[in-house]
């Protein structure tokens, strides 16, 4: 088995509104920093090139298409795409690269979701007979959640504000955060309620941005000369789409991809958990069992901003930025896609022998 | 029992989304030059290609073009097609030719109509001018140039196409 390694990534600030730039113009600061970091040129120094993107988010049919003008694909690039979080890029580079069919790859994910209404566009990913023509919203569908939490007194709303307000705070380290400041659960709790039982503060902004990573075999990491970090285990799982079916108090596809994933096999000092609302971020710490030995979420994770189709590859890079920097040893990435954590991903990622 | 039932073959299930569309900045520059009668192209920091109607990058290259460069309505067939059937919805009667063409000043070429001409004599290399319509009418868009119809200047060699300068074409 070929051992994979991160050896860059790069996110653009996380903004409300980009304003009038359009899917290149979006990607291509960032593609550039990333290329930089990794003292590459173009698209043209790797073997592969993945991405990530929902063309349903700006509303414009086959934006990750002009995505590829922001590649420099003269002479020709072997490309690929997926209609989910980047991290599912992450994926499939990942086994392209193990596959012996790449040794190295570019991973990128962006969502301009400030053009449309969020909540609605994420209605028409529900089953398309019983649930699409209701119109019912992701925030809708979470507070449903939230609610079965709160009333079986798995959670109080305090533990929700605690979350919102460590968030925010941990965002104060963020350069790249569309929300953060020193706020208390206290200062929470007085919010008025916006979809009950949630209050805006409990449900990650709407952002537009992106981020991109670069990832090798570790021997062609090591040929650069970069500072690395490992991934030595990614897995995906995904639920039933009948919401009745599954039990919304646990994330058991989380559990069983990071069991895949070997996250067990060590101590793990960090954890970015791709939680959405307040309360899923405590589904998924006591679902994947992380105690106070772990970190969680120390970039503020996506109640921070939640680059939609970006902030699952964000979560792996913001671990990569904290093995390199020498802050953690081990940590998880965790990324979500569908109403109430549905489908879910976790990589682990260790140390390099550069880093 | 079940035998009785109807097949469904379709549900009812409207979709509507609304969204605030940005054509993008490099677009929108390209696009308020047009409603001023001005064809306006953006040239690459790298390779100096100039691109019409711009996009935001030099898709060759992978780099933001952000120099502007004014360009002639004048251009060069670089391909063309002779279209006999109707497209649905669009008020243009068959035949009609829809041509790739190479403004003077620029090197990579755009799709537009050609008309005024006998079908049967349109070439590859063949020199041709934009029709506007009146100012009156310019908008947003590409619209606002009807149709190319041939203009009485000598063919440009094919190795020469896309490599005209804003000038024009000697012969």
């Amino acid at each position: 088995m070929r051992d994979i390694a991160i050896v860059a990534y790069q996110q653009s600030d996380s903004v409300a509104k980009a304003g009038a730039v359009n899917e290149v113009e979006l990607i291509m600061p960032v593609l550039a920093r990333t290329f930089k970091q990794a003292g590459l040129n173009s698209a043209q120094d790797v073997d592969f090139v993945c991405s990530g993107s929902c063309d349903y988010l700006q509303g414009a049919a086959f934006a990750f298409v002009s995505g590829v003008d922001a590649l420099g694909a003269v002479p020709p690039i072997k490309e690929s795409h997926v209609e989910m979080d980047a991290a599912w890029a992450l994926y499939e580079s990942i086994l392209k690269i193990r596959m012996g069919h790449a040794d190295s790859a570019l991973i990128y994910g962006f969502g301009k979701s400030s053009p449309g209404e969020l909540p609605i566009v994420l209605s028409q990913q529900l089953d398309p007979y019983y649930l699409a023509p209701l119109w019912v919203d992701s925030v809708s569908l979470a507070a449903l959640q939230a609610r079965l939490m709160l009333d079986q007194g798995m959670i109080t709303e305090r533990d929700m504000a605690e979350v919102v307000s460590r968030s925010r705070r941990n965002a104060m380290n963020n350069p790249h955060a569309q929300l953060s400041g020193d706020i208390s659960p206290e200062d929470i709790l007085a919010e008025e309620t916006y979809l009950s039982p949630l209050r805006k503060s409990d449900c990650s902004p709407i952002s537009d941005g992106a981020s991109a990573m670069i990832i090798a075999t570790v021997e062609q990491a090591k040929a650069w000369g970069l500072p690395y970090a490992v991934v030595s285990g990614i897995d995906h799982c995904i639920e039933t789409h009948n919401l009745g079916m599954r039990d919304l108090t646990d994330s058991v596809s989380t559990r069983m991809a990071a069991n895949h994933a070997g996250m067990n096999t060590g101590k793990v000092d960090v954890a970015e958990l791709y939680a959405p609302f307040s309360h899923q971020e405590i589904i998924l710490t006591r679902a994947l069992g992380l105690d106070k030995e772990t970190v969680v979420n120390p970039s503020g994770g996506v109640l921070a901003g939640n680059l939609m189709m970006a902030s699952g590859l964000s979560r792996v890079g913001e671990v990569f930025n904290r093995i390199v920097k020498g802050e953690a040893q081990r940590g998880i990435a965790h990324a979500t896609s569908g109403p109430c954590l549905q489908h879910n991903l976790v990589t682990v990622l260790e140390k390099g022998e550069n880093a | 029992m079940s035998d009785e039932q109807d097949v469904i073959t379709g549900i009812n299930a409207p979709v509507y989304l609304k969204y605030n569309f940005t054509a993008g900045r490099a677009p929108s520059r390209f696009l308020s030059q047009i409603k001023k009668g001005v064809l306006m192209g953006q040239r690459c920091p790298k390779c100096s290609a100039v691109y019409v109607p711009p996009r935001g990058s030099c898709a060759l290259c992978g780099v933001a073009t952000e120099e502007e460069v004014k360009l002639s309505d004048k251009a060069t067939v670089e391909s063309f097609t002779i279209v006999s059937i109707p497209i649905p919805g669009n008020p243009i009667e068959p035949p009609f030719i829809v041509a790739n063409l190479v403004l003077d000043g620029s090197n990579i070429s755009l799709i537009h109509l050609l008309s005024e001409c006998v079908n049967e004599e349109v070439h590859i290399g063949q020199r041709v001018q934009g029709v506007w319509n009146p100012e009156s009418e310019w908008g947003y868009s590409m619209d606002n140039i009807r149709y190319f119809k041939p203009i009485d200047e000598p063919d440009v060699p094919v190795d020469k196409i896309g490599k005209l300068p804003v000038t024009g074409w000697e012969g």
